[in-house]
C-alpha cells in the first residue's frame, strides 16, 4: 500500500521532450507532456480513472481492464494506462457502458476474494476495496461458492512482511516492482489462468528466496496480500511525517507512519528526490533498534572504567562532564582535550559539537568518522576540481552511457542507488567494475559488466594510471574541453607522466593482476561514449594511496571531458547517512564549515565575531593522532558523539590502549557500544525518530529529519551539547535546530541560502545553495570548476608497505553486506540478523583447500598487529590470494587485525589491505571470548 | 607522539610530492605538514631533526629536506 495520502497518477511521467499535448477529458481541456498516458492525464486533471494493475512507479501493463475509457473516433474501449494522449483527443472516463464493463470485471475479482474487509490489515487502504466501493459492488452474480483461493497459503517466513495468497488478485504489480524498480527479479507468476499465483524464486518461502526484502512489492500491492507485519500487529497508522533515513548515504525520504507513539511503518516517499519511492531492507524495515531494550535512556557515570556504571540525573552527568573537561583543560591545557562528531547525527548536532570543541574547549582537536572513510575524497576532489563533494545528483545516472563502479558495492551498501543504476544498465548503459571481488553487479539477473578489472588489493592507482595511459596514448582525450577548463601546465605535466610506458596496461599487469587487454578495453569504452560516469566507494579511499586514487579518478574524468553536466561526473558513494554533512559542517581539525582552513584569517575572523571567542589558527589532532597523543600522555579527554571508534577504527588494541590512557572519555550513544567500555561518562543519545534537524546525502542533498516521537532520554542530542556548553560557561541559546541552521547559513557560503522554510517548501536542496543557486545545485562544475581551472596531479603508484610475505601470504580486504550497517549497533538489534548474524571470512576454494579449510570452519586470521577467528565461507567471489570479511559484529574483532597504515594525505586507514595468514582452528578467538565475557560483566550499580 | 609513526607519515607524504612537485617536493611536503599536522606533531619531528637526527634515519631524502624546511620556520 502507498504512503498515507499519496495520489497515484497511474503511470510514470514520460521522458522530458519539451513538447506538450492538449486534449479534452470529460469536457475539460487538459495540457500534459507528450507521451503521457490518458490515465495519467486524467489523474492530473483530478479525473482519476478506476485501476488496479496500474501505479505510477511501474510501466503500464494493461491487464486489469478497469481503466477502460471511450475516445471519440476510436473503436471499442481502450485501456487508458496503455493509451497515450494525442492532440485534440476527446476522452470520456465515465459512461453507463464503462460502468457496466468495470462492474463486470470487479464482480469477477470480488467473487474470488475474501469479503472480511473489516478484519483485513489493508482495510481502508485497499485499492480493491476502494474500487468496489466506487463501482458500488455489493454482491456478485457469480456467487461465492465456486472455486476460489480463499484458503491459499500465507507465507510468514519474512520477518517484516507476509504474503497471503487468498488476498492476491494476481495483478503482477509486485512482480513488476521487483523487476522494474528493485531489479532483483525474485518474483514471478507461476501457473496459468485460474492457477496463476505469485511465487518467490522457484516457489520458495520468501525468506529463502532471492528476495532482498526491499519491500517494494509490499509498497505496490493494491490489496492486503503483501503487507507489513507491523501493520497487522499495530493497526492502521493515524498520521504520517516526512523524514530522512538514518542509514546509508543515499538519504532516502520516508513517510513515518505512526499510531500513538509507535512506528507502524516506514513508507518510502514517492516524491523523495533521492529515492523516488524506493527503499531497502534497512531503511524500510530495520527501525526496531530505536525502541530496543538495549537502549540506554539514563545518563551514567563511573570513576574508573573498571567500576560498574551508576545511573545519575542529567544535571549530575552534565555537571560532571563540564567539571572534568575544565579540570583537564586547566591542568594540561586546551589541546589535551577534544571531540569526535558523528556522521549519524544531524548537521546541526555535528556543527554544535565542533563549535563546542573549538569555542568552548578552546582547541581544534575535533574530527569525525569520515576520517576513516571518505577523508581522501575531500582532499582529492578539493585539490583537483575545487570542492570536497561528489559532482552529480543520483538522477544523473539516467543519462550515463558508460559507468565505472570502482571500489564500491552498491547492491549491498547503497541498495536504492544500485537499483537506479541497474535500471540504467538494463536500458543499455555499459558497465565497468573495478574490484578485487566479483561483486553482485558483475553478474546478476539482466545485468552483466562489460568488463571486470579484478585487481589485486592495493593496486588501484596502477589501474587508474593504466586506464589514463590508454586514453592519452590512443588519442581519446578531449583536448578542447581540457584547453577550456583545465590548467595547461598541470595537464601537460600529467600527460607526459601518464604516457610513460611504465604506466601502460602491459607494464602494470604484473602489479595489478589485470590483463592488459581488459584495461585497454575498459579505457576505450569509458572514453568513447558521450557520457562516462564514475562511482566509487571505500575501496578507493581506504588505502595508503586513497587520496592519490581520488585524484587519479578526477584526472581521468577531466581528460575525457566527463565533468560538468548530467550523465557524467565523479560520485563518491558515502557510507553513513550524514558523512557528507559531518564533513561540510567543519568537523575536520583543520577547517571550518564549508571546507575553509582555520589559518584563513578572514574566515576565522567571521567565526570569532559570530561566536564571540578567539579561535586557534593551527590545525588540531586527527583521530589517529589523538590516539598517539593519548599514549604519549598529552591527550587526556575525549567527547565522542554517536561513533564507536573502538569497533570501527583499525588496530583495536592500539585504540583501546589509547582510550584507556585518557582520564575522561565521554560517550554519547543509543547503546553501550564498544567505546563505552572505556568511558567514564555515558550520555544517552536520541534516535533519528526523536529529533529535528537535517542530513546531507552523498549527492549533497540536504533533507529534513523530523521528530515523530519524544526523545526517550528527555533530550535531543543537540540539546545535550547545548547543556554541556552552558555548563562550561560558553552560552548557547538555541531553541530549535532551525536556529542552528540559520547560523550555519550565515557562516558557510555554500549553505547561505539554506533554511528550514525552504527545505519544507522544496522537500530538499543540494548545496551549493546561495544567491547564485537559490534552489540548490544538482550538477556541479557546469561552466567552470569551483577552483577555476581544473588541476591535474601526477599520480605515481607507490606500493603499500603492507605486503604479503611467507608468514602473511594472503591479503585481507573488508566491506559491507546488505542487511547490516557499519558497526551493526542498529541492525544487529533488528530482525536483519536472520540474514547475517556474524561476520564471515570469504576465502577462495584453492586457498581453503591448501589449508584444509571447509565452509563453516573456524579460521584463525593473524596479521602483523593481531589475530582473531572467523567462520569460513568458501567462495570464488574472492580471487586467490585474497580473503574478505565485514566488520558489523564486535565479537568478530575484524579490526583487531587491521593495521594503522593510512592514506598519506588524510590518515584514512588502509582497511582494504592487510597481509594475513589464515589457518583452520577449532575454537573461537581469545578476542571473542574476552568480548563475550565483557558483555556478561557490563553492569550498572 | 610515536616518532617512527611520524617518520612513516612524512615518507608517505613525500612519496606523493616527489612525483607531483619534483624539485619543489620538500617545500610542498613542508606546506602539507603546516596545513594538516597539529603543532605538537611538527614540533616533535623538528625537535628530533635538531637534537636527535639518528632517530630520523628512516626518513626519505625528500622528507628530510621537508623537515629541514619546516625547522627554519618552527
Amino acid at each position: 500500500m502507498f504512503a498515507k495520502g499519496y495520489h497515484d497518477l497511474g503511470t510514470p511521467a514520460p521522458p522530458v521532450t519539451g513538447r506538450v499535448v492538449t486534449l479534452e477529458i470529460d469536457g475539460t481541456s487538459v495540457t500534459v507532456p507528450d507521451g503521457t498516458s490518458v490515465m495519467r492525464a486524467a489523474a492530473v486533471a483530478s479525473r482519476d480513472i478506476p485501476k488496479l494493475c496500474a501505479t505510477d512507479s511501474l510501466k503500464a501493463f494493461g491487464s486489469c481492464r478497469l481503466c477502460l475509457v471511450e475516445i471519440d473516433g476510436r473503436r471499442g474501449f481502450p485501456a487508458s494506462c496503455t493509451t497515450l494522449v494525442a492532440e485534440g483527443m476527446k476522452v470520456r472516463t465515465e459512461s453507463p457502458k464503462l460502468t457496466e464493463l468495470r462492474r463486470n470485471v470487479m464482480e469477477l475479482y470480488v467473487s474470488d476474494h475474501p469479503l472480511d474487509c473489516v478484519t483485513c490489515p489493508a482495510n481502508g487502504q485497499c485499492e480493491l476495496q476502494d474500487m468496489a466501493e466506487r463501482l458500488d459492488i455489493t454482491s456478485t452474480r457469480y456467487g461465492l461458492a465456486g472455486s476460489n483461493h480463499h484458503h491459499g497459503e500465507v507465507d510468514k517466513s519474512n520477518p517484516y512482511f507476509q504474503f497471503d495468497q487468498s488476498l492476491c488478485i494476481v495483478c503482477s504489480r509486485c512482480v513488476r516492482a521487483c523487476d522494474e524498480v528493485q531489479g532483483t527479479f525474485a518474483l514471478t507468476i507461476q501457473g496459468r489462468g485460474f492457477h496463476s499465483q505469485v511465487v518467490a524464486s522457484a516457489h520458495e518461502p520468501f525468506v529463502d528466496s532471492e528476495c532482498v526484502s526491499c519491500g517494494q512489492c509490499v509498497e505496490t500491492c493494491p490489496t492486503g496480500a503483501l503487507v507489513e507485519k507491523s501493520v497487522i500487529h499495530i493497526g492502521a497508522a493515524e498520521r504520517a511525517t516526512k523524514t530522512t533515513c538514518a542509514y546509508c548515504g543515499v538519504g532516502c525520504s520516508f513517510e513515518v507512519e505512526m499510531k500513538g507513539d509507535q512506528v507502524v511503518r516506514m513508507a518510502p516517499d514517492r516524491d523523495g528526490h533521492a529515492n523516488h519511492g524506493h527503499a531497502c531492507v534497512k531503511g524500510r524495515f530495520a527501525f526496531g533498534y530505536a525502541t530496543h531494550r538495549d537502549r540506554v535512556i539514563k545518563p551514567m557515570v563511573r570513576a574508573t572504567i573498571a567500576d560498574p556504571w551508576r545511573e545519575v540525573t542529567w544535571e549530575e552527568a552534565i555537571d560532571r562532564t563540564a567539571r572534568e573537561f575544565k579540570r583537564l583543560r586547566d591542568k594540561y591545557g586546551a589541546d589535551a582535550i577534544g571531540g569526535i562528531t558523528s556522521s549519524r547525527c544531524t548537521n546541526e548536532e555535528t556543527f554544535l559539537v565542533q563549535k563546542l570543541v573549538r569555542a568552548a574547549f578552546g582547541t581544534n582537536n575535533v574530527d569525525t568518522c569520515a576520517r576513516v572513510c571518505h577523508s581522501p575524497t575531500g582532499y582529492g576532489l578539493k585539490s583537483t576540481i575545487g570542492e570536497s563533494a561528489g559532482t552529480q545528483a543520483f538522477d544523473s545516472v539516467e543519462k550515463a552511457d558508460a559507468i565505472i563502479v570502482v571500489g564500491a558495492n552498491p547492491t549491498e551498501a547503497h541498495p536504492v542507488f544500485a537499483s537506479r543504476l541497474k535500471q540504467r544498465l538494463r536500458q543499455g548503459a555499459r558497465l565497468i567494475v573495478i574490484d578485487p571481488r566479483t561483486i553482485g553487479l558483475v553478474r546478476s539477473p539482466h545485468i552483466a559488466a562489460d568488463v571486470h578489472l579484478q585487481l589485486r588489493p592495493g593496486t588501484n592507482v596502477a589501474v587508474i594510471n593504466a586506464l589514463s595511459h590508454v586514453v592519452v596514448t590512443e588519442g581519446l582525450t578531449r583536448d578542447d574541453y581540457v584547453r577550456d577548463r583545465c590548467e595547461a601546465d598541470s595537464y601537460a605535466k600529467w600527460k607526459k607522466f601518464i604516457a610513460e610506458p611504465r604506466n601502460s596496461p602491459e607494464a602494470t599487469e604484473s602489479i595489478t593482476g589485470v590483463p592488459a587487454a581488459l584495461v585497454r578495453g575498459a579505457a576505450r569504452l569509458y572514453a568513447s561514449v558521450p557520457n562516462g560516469a564514475i562511482y566509487y566507494g571505500l575501496g578507493v579511499t581506504e588505502h595508503s594511496q586513497g587520496t592519490t586514487m581520488v585524484m587519479g579518478i578526477a584526472n581521468l574524468a577531466m581528460a575525457t571531458g566527463n565533468l560538468g553536466r548530467e550523465g557524467v561526473g565523479v560520485s563518491p558513494l558515502r557510507g553513513q547517512n550524514n558523512v557528507q554533512g559531518s564533513c561540510d559542517m567543519g568537523s575536520f581539525p583543520h577547517e571550518f564549515s564549508g571546507y575553509r582552513h582555520v589559518s584563513d584569517d578572514a574566515v576565522r575572523g567571521a567565526f570569532e565575531a559570530k561566536w564571540g571567542v578567539g579561535l586557534k589558527a593551527e590545525p588540531g589532532l586527527r583521530i589517529p593522532n589523538m590516539f598517539d597523543a593519548a599514549l604519549d600522555g598529552t591527550f587526556k579527554g575525549l567527547y565522542v558523539q554517536g561513533e564507536d571508534i573502538a569497533q570501527s577504527d583499525p588496530n583495536t588494541h592500539h585504540v583501546t590502549e589509547a582510550l584507556s590512557a585518557m582520564e575522561c572519555v565521554v560517550v554519547q550513544d543509543l547503546f553501550l557500544n564498544e567505546t563505552a567500555k572505556y568511558a567514564h561518562i555515558f550520555l544517552p543519545g536520541s534516535s533519528f525518530l526523536e529529533k529535528d534537524g537535517t542530513f546531507t546525502n552523498a549527492e549533497r542533498r540536504i533533507g529534513r529529519v523530523r521528530k515523530v516521537m519524544e526523545p526517550r532520554t528527555g533530550f535531543q542530542d543537540w540539546e545535550v551539547t547545548v547543556l554541556i556548553a552552558n555548563a562550561l560557561g560558553y552560552p548557547m541559546r538555541y531553541r530549535h535546530p532551525s536556529e542552528i541552521m540559520d547560523e550555519i547559513a550565515s557562516l558557510t557560503p555554500t549553505f547561505a541560502g539554506v533554511n528550514y522554510e525552504k527545505l519544507d517548501r522544496l522537500g530538499s536542496v543540494q548545496w551549493p545553495c546561495n544567491d547564485k543557486a537559490p534552489e540548490g545545485t544538482p550538477t556541479m562544475h557546469v561552466e567552470t570548476f569551483v577552483r577555476g581551472k581544473g588541476r591535474f596531479f601526477v599520480t605515481e603508484y607507490v606500493p603499500t608497505t603492507e605486503h604479503t610475505t611467507a608468514e602473511y601470504p594472503l591479503l585481507l580486504t573488508t566491506g559491507r553486506i546488505l542487511s547490516q550497517y557499519n558497526v551493526g549497533a542498529q541492525t544487529r538489534r533488528t530482525d536483519n540478523v536472520i540474514w547475517a548474524s556474524e561476520d564471515l571470512l570469504e576465502i577462495h576454494p584453492h586457498d581453503a583447500d591448501v589449508r584444509g579449510i571447509k565452509d563453516g570452519d573456524w579460521v584463525g586470521i593473524t596479521s602483523r598487529v593481531g589475530s582473531t577467528v572467523l567462520r569460513a565461507e568458501v567462495t570464488d567471489r574472492i580471487q586467490m590470494g585474497v580473503v574478505y570479511t565485514t566488520f558489523h559484529f564486535p565479537e568478530s574483532g575484524a579490526n583487531v587485525v587491521t593495521t594503522e597504515n593510512s592514506d598519506w594525505a588524510t590518515n584514512c586507514p588502509e582497511y582494504k589491505v592487510t597481509a594475513v595468514e589464515a589457518i583452520r582452528v577449532v575454537h573461537p578467538s581469545e578476542w571473542r571470548a574476552r568480548h563475550e565475557s565483557s558483555l556478561r560483566h557490563t553492569t550498572t550499580a | 607522539m610515536n616518532l617512527d609513526r611520524l617518520v612513516a607519515m612524512v615518507n608517505d607524504i613525500s612519496a606523493f610530492f616527489a612525483g607531483e612537485s619534483g624539485p619543489d617536493a620538500p617545500a610542498a611536503v613542508a606546506n602539507h605538514l603546516r596545513r594538516f599536522w597539529e603543532p605538537r606533531m611538527r614540533a616533535e619531528i623538528v625537535a628530533a631533526y635538531r637534537n636527535n637526527p639518528g632517530a630520523l634515519k628512516n626518513l626519505s631524502e625528500v622528507g628530510r629536506n621537508a623537515v629541514a624546511e619546516l625547522a627554519k620556520t618552527a
